[in-house]
């Protein structure tokens, strides 16, 4: 059983947040687990900028003196089938990581917020028939749909990326729509509409904003599952095509090499979820922090 | 609840519709034409033309798709023009096997994933909990590509316990299942210790604490039946999911489904395969959806709609 709580009294004390997600922010600097991602997922996009001075071989470099060399102080992850550093292409993965994770997630957010937001404004057939869209596109798992539309448009990482944000966006859609809907009914909302205000004015200005921080958690969320569909993805080769130091690409190649080189597969896979982790602590603190009530 | 079961189960219709019509259409764009692959690079003009006839192609898109409809409300998917047999056979031939993984995978969730998750939320902010709420996200993180490459690396190459690939006994579905499966522990752990942490709220555990049964009493007889509900239907919905987890794990495995059907038809371009794949597993989602939706309102009389 739940004692019940003292009535506690909080004292300003030394510098504290200030603006509009004050409480927020504090929130969020006392989530452990959230305080670590976000470092984590600083560090990687550190390492992304930094990769050129970090690396110490460039990532294509192939010498063949030094084929499947195990770990050593000279190959910190050792050496491929082609004599290249795994150290060096993990390190220049990371660029290709997050700029797949970032630019996907925009674009599904942007698809999924604008049918969210037209769906729940709007209500009646524009509701029916966006809220259909969004249970068929629910309906497939994201790397099967995504197989099929590679086998329709062929394999190259720019289709891939094309084919995950044309069905992802649903959960963004869906978030948005229910926000909307509680919003729309609100008077400040009812006194612009009075007041004449436009829909797309109304729609722009008064409800984006409150529908924002809500779509950025689910971005955070949404980010790695994006992240570990592409990869699936060049791991089965309809991806990133070699010698492109993608992480999914790295491991499907290293796989043929299982029993002599295991590093090669092994070091990419690290490297995948240690991203994956980063983003879902940092999402796991963003969520209590500002919508504690979306699972 | 009769009523509410229709209504959702004619709500499903359209989306149904939309699936079928969305799976046509990818495969309807994809370059390259049907009756040309069927012949191969010898089959004349003319005979191409006379294949497009017999096959309609050459009717518009819409009475294509219409045909192509009618066939899969018959059970008939086309014909695999890699294996020169019909679709359907070679997908019933390959679904056994998957559903097996799948329903290994699924007793590995339920076995691991619901008494971490009580156990959890029990003992909930304690070291344990947070040991084990750590070890969730851990196992949520894990790519199954890369789970089920390390798997076969420690248990069937270094160890040798387990076969490398291949299925026909007992222990070659065990890897790939934990591939498929470990990822979902974490995710149902974590989902089931915050149903669990829900109820323990309630007034009627403090009641049922106040009139002196034991915690144990309490916890699993009161508290964990009605947080199982919600748990029940995530693991309807994660069926379709491991369907489409299969397509990797498969693969890898060089394990005998409809998932390294799939992967095999994508290579060879044999689409009528691909269409029905895709179209059996977005089915089962809908389907598995009102299947959720109809267990909830039988284990929760408080639905009515």
């Amino acid at each position: 059983m739940t004692p019940i709580a003292k009535p506690r009294l909080h004292i300003t004390q030394g510098s504290r947040a200030h603006g509009p997600f004050a409480p927020q922010i504090r929130s969020f600097r006392r989530h452990f687990l959230g305080m670590t991602g976000l470092v984590l997922v600083l560090t990687l996009i550190l390492i992304a900028v930094l990769a050129p001075v970090i690396a110490p071989y460039p990532p294509d470099e192939q010498n063949l003196l030094v084929l499947r060399q195990p770990p050593s102080a000279e190959h910190l992850f050792g050496t491929d089938h082609a004599g290249r550093d795994v150290f060096s292409r993990v390190v220049y993965g990371t660029q290709i990581a997050l700029t797949i994770g970032i630019t996907l997630i925009v674009i599904e957010a942007l698809i999924g917020i604008t049918i969210g937001l037209l769906s729940g404004y709007f209500g009646g057939w524009v509701d029916l028939l966006f809220s259909t869209l969004v249970d068929v596109f629910w309906a497939f798992p994201p790397i099967v749909l995504a197989l099929g539309i590679v086998t329709s448009i062929g394999p190259s990482l720019t289709n891939v990326m094309i084919a995950i944000a044309l069905i992802s966006w649903a959960p963004f859609a869906r978030v948005t729509r229910t926000k909307v809907q509680s919003l729309r009914t609100l008077e400040y909302i009812q006194a612009s509409q009075c007041c004449g205000a436009t829909s797309i004015s109304i729609l722009l200005r008064h409800i984006l904003p409150n529908i924002l921080p809500t779509n950025l958690v689910l971005a955070s969320l949404m980010l790695p599952t994006a992240l570990l569909a592409a990869s699936s993805l060049s791991f089965l080769g309809f991806g990133a095509q070699p010698p492109t130091p993608e992480w999914g690409a790295i491991l499907n190649e290293g796989r043929e090499y299982l029993r002599q080189a295991p590093w090669i597969s092994t070091f990419p896979g690290i490297a995948i979820v240690i991203t994956v982790m980063a983003f879902n602590f940092l999402g796991d603190g963003l969520r209590e922090a500002f919508d504690p009530k979306i699972r | 609840m009769t009523k509410y079961l229709l209504r959702r189960f004619l709500l499903s219709i359209p989306t149904i519709i939309g699936v079928t019509l969305l799976v046509f259409i990818i495969l309807f764009l994809a370059p390259g034409d049907p009756a040309q692959m069927i012949l191969g690079p010898r089959g004349t003009p003319e005979q191409v033309d006379a294949l497009r006839q017999q096959l309609g192609l050459d009717r518009p898109v819409f009475e294509q798709y219409l045909r192509w409809l009618g066939g899969v409300l018959t059970g008939n998917l086309g014909q695999s023009i890699a294996a020169r047999q019909p679709a359907t056979t070679l997908i019933t031939q390959q679904m056994p096997y998957t559903l097996t993984l799948a329903l290994s995978a699924i007793v590995l969730i339920v076995v691991c994933a619901i008494p971490i998750g009580v156990f959890s939320a029990v003992r909930r902010n304690s070291w344990a909990d947070k040991g084990l709420s750590a070890g969730s996200m851990f196992f949520y993180s894990l790519p199954d590509f890369w789970l089920a490459i390390m798997l076969m690396l420690v248990f069937a190459i270094q160890l040798r316990w387990l076969p490398i690939s291949g299925a026909g006994s007992w222990q070659a579905v065990i890897l790939p299942a934990l591939a498929l499966g470990l990822p979902h522990v974490g995710t149902v752990s974590r989902l089931m210790r915050a149903e669990m942490i829900d109820v323990l709220g309630e007034h009627y555990i403090r009641t049922a604490h106040a009139k002196g049964l034991s915690p144990i009493h309490v916890n699993y007889g009161h508290a964990l039946r009605n947080a199982l509900a919600p748990i029940i239907v995530y693991l309807f919905l994660t069926i379709p999911w491991l369907l489409g987890g299969a397509v990797i794990v498969e693969t890898i495995f060089a394990y005998p489904g409809i998932g390294r059907l799939m992967f095999q038809s994508i290579l060879s371009r044999d689409l009528p395969v691909v269409q029905g794949i895709l179209l059996i597993i977005a089915t089962s989602t809908v389907v598995f959806n009102l299947l959720g939706d109809f267990v909830t309102a039988q284990l929760d009389p408080r639905i009515r709609y």
